[in-house]
């Protein structure tokens, strides 16, 4: 029975056959009848050719051009198409030796054969010339034209951060980016990398084997443009920023800005710093290495967003609020100083001379050591919480609630989370569960463990203008649109204090500037509040801190300024920040003589500046 | 007394000629594939033409092995084989190792083993066995529900390790139930139903019904008017109907991505030639460039450039192709037709039922990697990754290829024995 299917072999065969024979057809079809496939009798070759869209240009908040490109080009090698090269020549023309030639050449290689390697990046405009016209002598080479970033202003070097090639792990992880692409390293340029970037398109051109360009392959059916990057409008002033980098020249520290009512940063100094300039094209590795090998000037360190300092007595606003909102301190609490608040084992943290006793407006303004130690010890001490840790805990919780202690992810990558010390970390210290309010007394007077950066500082004289809110600080407020917003920044972060507790804090922080520890920073037409601090440094002299705002209602900025190894904050952080305001409040700068003085002191390696000796007015705090 | 003359004597040469001769040309093009100045050594271990080298050889021990082994083995033991190979199909979804999207890999030393390829075997071994069976008649409901689902579990299995292309591999052994008694609708509907669903994508709703209708029509004015067979004709025309229509609705709403850019690329609809397109553009340009005579041996510069993906793998025809022109690819392709052919020749001269369905699974897996391989080349088939047969890169498929010939040849040369 089984017999009768046997000629179904035919049917297979015949199908078999008929499959092999549409191959064939189809074989005589491209490789004979049709040329649409062949490109030439020649080894033509296709080469899809990147076209790199412009970065996104970058504006300052008044709409001035800080960053922008320039037309640059990257010499290509393709190692297999390279045949007899005169050597010599093309490295007389990169202003190359050989040796550094074979080099590259085999560096080349050995990423692919035929694949195209950077072999000379970002040649300027004016180098191209000279190249472009003996192209033909070298076979296996071609130009790729990239753009490279240019920096109007040569400030903010830190903010904007730097391009570079993508690294292979970025390769591996990203499909978008091929070897040789660039893509942003650090600063808004690599937070912002996909909305800066653009779309990559491509060109698909034909060659022949002398590296002639025969046109576009199939009249660009196939091409695909590319789309410009997005521009982005910062919410730095540029004016502002260079004013400050100038007041910083020759000190380490750094001067963050914000505008109270909308998060957005005004200008972020840290120095010493670099001009912008060094890090984009091809010098940016001799650059960044010179810059990485500076130990003495840490040129690339952002103190502002990674450096960590205890707050001192700029901390003692934050006793103020927290004790209100906790219930153990009130507007008329009075608080006698005997010069000190003593610690019972016959040591006590000090304070310097001042009428005693005094209340809450007149502690902030005297900056009364002796008052927020009491302040806090009542805190901690406080009868309806069950103990130590939990009192610590829910004091941590609010103190948290300013922004402290915690990134406050703004859009500049490489921020610090500084440090306000967990009950554990205590635990581990002095033994589980045995600190008293006694044991950690130093935190009153932002002293000891406690760790704040610069922009958590100046976040915090913001929230405090704000009467107990903030907007994350952020530094592009419009994205493609000047007066779109930048979405990201629009969450309304509330401080766990009451907006009633607020006023008696500000008005002891305008009687600083009028009349306490703070009095060099007054500026005659508008109000400052301030509170200056000095952060104690066991490796040498003290860090000089003041934070302010101003006008004292609807404050149009919030500062914080750090100087390093300067002495107390009256000495040079309450003055330049003092300058600062005026700049951004009046445009101009009247106070001509404090100007010159903040800005020719030399705290990194000169003498003893002048206004250290003159200091008759200022007090400690 | 019939061990004297050695097996070797009564093995069919020419079967084993073109398999040296295939397998000889793709190595030639593996190395034409990789080929680089700075490596050029032909045993370079650390070059793909190196490795392939090793491949053969032990290819070429594994064949001996089968050669020595009893024949009546490989019909005792396939359900053996079989469950083996449906068991480490299951394990490898485990505790395999990924490989380009797909699971089904044993990572054993250096190289990967793939256990896909050898289940192809063992299910044409079992499938053999079975309709071998003397009871066993397709004419019968029960035994064409066993005999697809020995075909269907390890296709199932294998698309469940991502690795479609191997799965629909399976299928091709339809053409040994059509040899073996099935009803020629079945085999022709795997015809009708893939030309229907490209109809489906690719022309409009309105016309396509329109066109079914007619032939709907058609149909019935030439019938014998009969109820039943009107019922078929409906039956048809709706069946027709709904294929359509969910093709287009599987198409659009259930493949992923990458796929449906595959068929739109292949239907002509998209030119994304950075994507799916890419191959198939590439392909056909290195291809269409080696003209008649080819740019000979190691002048490809389409191949070595590597703008063609994959080449020394799925896309090693265009090596071919390129550098042996029209002349090599039809050699090529004649090569394999001779050997289909000499296949199923050999499997009609079979004395027993289960090694002429053997063959026939042989030479239709065979036909399948072939058929599809070089079509998904020439722009004709979706790129589907499957090897081809002999010639392309790997162990795994190389080894496993090997096998499932080779069992055959045993087989066939056991023919001699009984006369
Ligand atoms: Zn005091």
């Amino acid at each position: 029975m089984e017999r009768i299917y046997a000629d179904r072999k035919y049917i297979i065969i015949g199908f078999f056959l008929l499959i092999g024979i549409v191959y064939l057809a189809r074989l005589f079809y491209v490789q004979i009848l049709v040329d649409k496939y062949i490109l030439s009798a020649n080894n033509n070759v296709l080469r899809y050719v990147t076209q790199y869209p412009a970065r996104g240009l970058v504006f300052d908040r008044n709409g001035k051009l800080l960053v922008y490109n320039e037309a640059a080009y990257d010499l290509m090698v393709i190692p297999r198409q390279v045949k007899n090269p005169d050597t010599m020549a093309l490295c007389h023309l990169l202003g190359i030796d050989r040796e550094e030639f074979l080099n590259r050449m085999e560096k080349a290689s050995s990423y692919s054969t035929y694949r195209p390697s950077i072999f000379e990046a970002q040649i300027t405009r004016d180098n191209y010339g000279f190249l472009e016209e003996k192209l033909f002598l070298f076979p296996g080479f071609y130009v790729q034209s990239r753009t490279l970033r240019k920096y109007t202003y040569k400030v903010a070097a830190h903010s904007f951060g730097y391009i570079g090639e993508a690294s292979p792990e970025v390769i591996e992880k990203n499909s978008y980016y091929r070897p040789g692409d660039y893509i942003g390293i650090n600063g808004i340029e690599k937070s912002y990398e996909d909305i800066l970037r653009g779309k990559k398109g491509m060109k698909i051109r034909v060659f022949d084997v002398l590296n002639r360009d025969k046109g576009s392959f199939r009249d660009g059916r196939y091409d695909t443009t590319s789309v410009a990057g997005t521009n982005l409008y910062s919410s730095i002033d540029a004016e502002l920023q260079e004013y400050g980098e100038l007041l910083m020249t020759n000190k380490k520290g750094s001067i963050v800005a914000i505008e109270p009512q909308t998060g957005e940063i005004l200008c972020i100094i840290t120095s010493p710093s670099y001009d912008p300039n060094l890090l984009a094209g091809n010098i940016r590795r001799k650059n960044y290495t010179k810059l990485l090998q500076d130990t003495v000037y840490m040129p690339l360190f952002n103190r502002a967003l990674m450096a960590m300092y205890p707050p001192g007595s700029t901390f003692k606003l934050v006793d103020a609020l927290v004790g209100q909102q906790e219930g153990v301190l009130f507007p008329e609490t009075r608080y006698g100083c005997q010069g000190g608040f003593p610690l019972g084992n016959g040591k006590k943290v000090g304070c310097h001379p001042h009428p005693s006793p005094l209340d809450l407006v007149g502690a902030i303004q005297i900056s009364c050591n002796a008052y927020f130690c009491r302040v806090f010890k009542s805190i901690i001490d406080k009868s309806s919480y069950s103990s130590t840790r939990q009192a610590y805990e829910s004091w941590r919780k609010e103190v948290m609630s300013f922004g402290f202690g915690k990134k406050l992810g703004i859009d500049i990558p490489g921020e610090l989370n500084g440090n306000i010390p967990s009950p554990s970390y205590y635990d581990k210290y002095h033994g589980l569960n045995r600190w008293r309010s006694m044991t950690i007394i130093s935190l009153a007077i932002g002293q000891g463990e406690i760790g704040i950066t610069p922009m958590q500082l100046a976040n915090q004289a913001a929230l405090i203008s704000n009467r107990g809110w903030y907007y994350t600080p952020h530094v592009i407020r419009a994205i493609g649109r000047k007066d779109s917003l930048n979405e990201a920044y629009n969450v309304k972060h509330k401080v766990l204090v009451d907006e009633r507790y607020f006023e008696v804090v500000i008005e002891g922080m305008a009687d600083v500037v009028t009349g306490g520890t703070g009095r060099v920073a007054q500026l005659d037409s508008i109000v400052i509040c301030g509170k200056t601090g000095t952060a104690q440094n066991p490796h040498g002299k003290n860090h000089s801190l003041f934070i302010a705002f101003a006008p004292r209602n609807n404050a149009k900025i919030a500062i914080s300024v750090v100087v390093e190894n300067a002495g107390t904050g009256a000495l040079w952080a309450a003055p330049i920040a003092s300058l600062m305001i005026e700049k951004y409040l009046n445009r101009t700068v009247k106070r001509k003589e404090l100007e010159e003085r903040m800005v020719s002191g030399n705290l990194i390696n000169g003498k003893q500046p002048e206004s250290e000796r003159g200091q008759g007015n200022i007090l400690p705090d | 007394m019939r061990e004297d003359k050695g097996i070797f004597y009564r093995i069919d040469w020419v079967v084993v000629g073109l398999y040296l001769t295939l397998v000889f040309i793709g190595w030639l093009n593996i190395y034409a594939a990789v080929y680089n100045d700075t490596h050029n050594q032909i045993a370079d271990l650390s070059q793909k033409y190196g490795k392939q080298m090793i491949f053969i050889l032990a290819a070429i021990l594994l064949a001996m092995g089968i050669l020595i082994i009893d024949p009546k083995f490989f019909s005792q033991f396939a359900w053996f084989i079989y469950g083996f190979f449906l068991f480490m199909l299951v394990i490898v979804i485990f505790s395999g190792r990924e490989v380009a999207g797909s699971k089904g890999w044993f990572a054993i030393g250096g190289f990967g083993i793939q256990p896909a390829e050898f289940a192809k075997m063992a299910t044409v071994l079992a499938l053999a066995k079975y309709l071998g069976t003397l009871d066993v008649s397709l004419a019968k409901f029960r035994s064409l529900v066993i005999a697809s689902a020995i075909i269907l579990v390890p296709a199932l299995v294998v698309f469940l390790q991502h690795d479609t292309g191997s799965a629909i591999v399976f299928l091709t052994l339809v053409i040994v139930l059509y040899r073996a008694g099935l009803t020629g609708f079945v085999p022709l509907a795997f015809i009708v139903l893939p030309v229907l669903g490209i109809l489906a994508l690719v022309l409009p709703k309105v016309v396509l019904v329109a066109v079914l209708l007619m032939a709907a029509g058609g149909f019935y004015f030439f019938s014998n008017r009969k109820l039943r067979t009107n019922l078929l004709i409906i039956a048809a025309f709706m069946g027709a109907l709904g294929f359509v229509f969910s093709v287009d609705y599987s198409v659009n709403h259930i493949l992923e991505p990458h796929q449906r850019n595959r068929i739109h690329v292949l239907l002509g609809q998209d030119v994304d030639l950075r994507g799916a397109g890419y191959n198939v553009n590439q392909s056909l340009i290195a291809i269409g460039s080696g003209k008649f005579f080819g740019k000979g041996f190691l002048q490809g510069t389409q191949t070595k450039y590597n703008f063609v993906p994959e080449q020394s793998t799925d896309f090693i025809f265009c090596t071919v192709g390129e550098e042996w022109g029209f002349l090599g690819s039809a050699v090529l392709v004649i090569l394999y037709m001779g050997l289909f052919i000499r296949l199923i020749l050999m499997a009609e001269r079979q004395r027993s039922r289960f090694s002429r369905l053997y063959g026939y699974g042989v030479a239709s897996i065979l036909f399948f990697h072939f058929a599809i391989n070089i079509g998904m080349t020439l722009g004709l088939v979706p790129v589907i990754g499957i090897p081809l047969p002999y010639v392309s890169y790997g162990g795994s498929s190389l080894w496993a290829f090997t096998v499932l010939l080779f069992i055959f040849i045993r087989q066939d040369s056991y023919h001699y024995e009984l006369v």
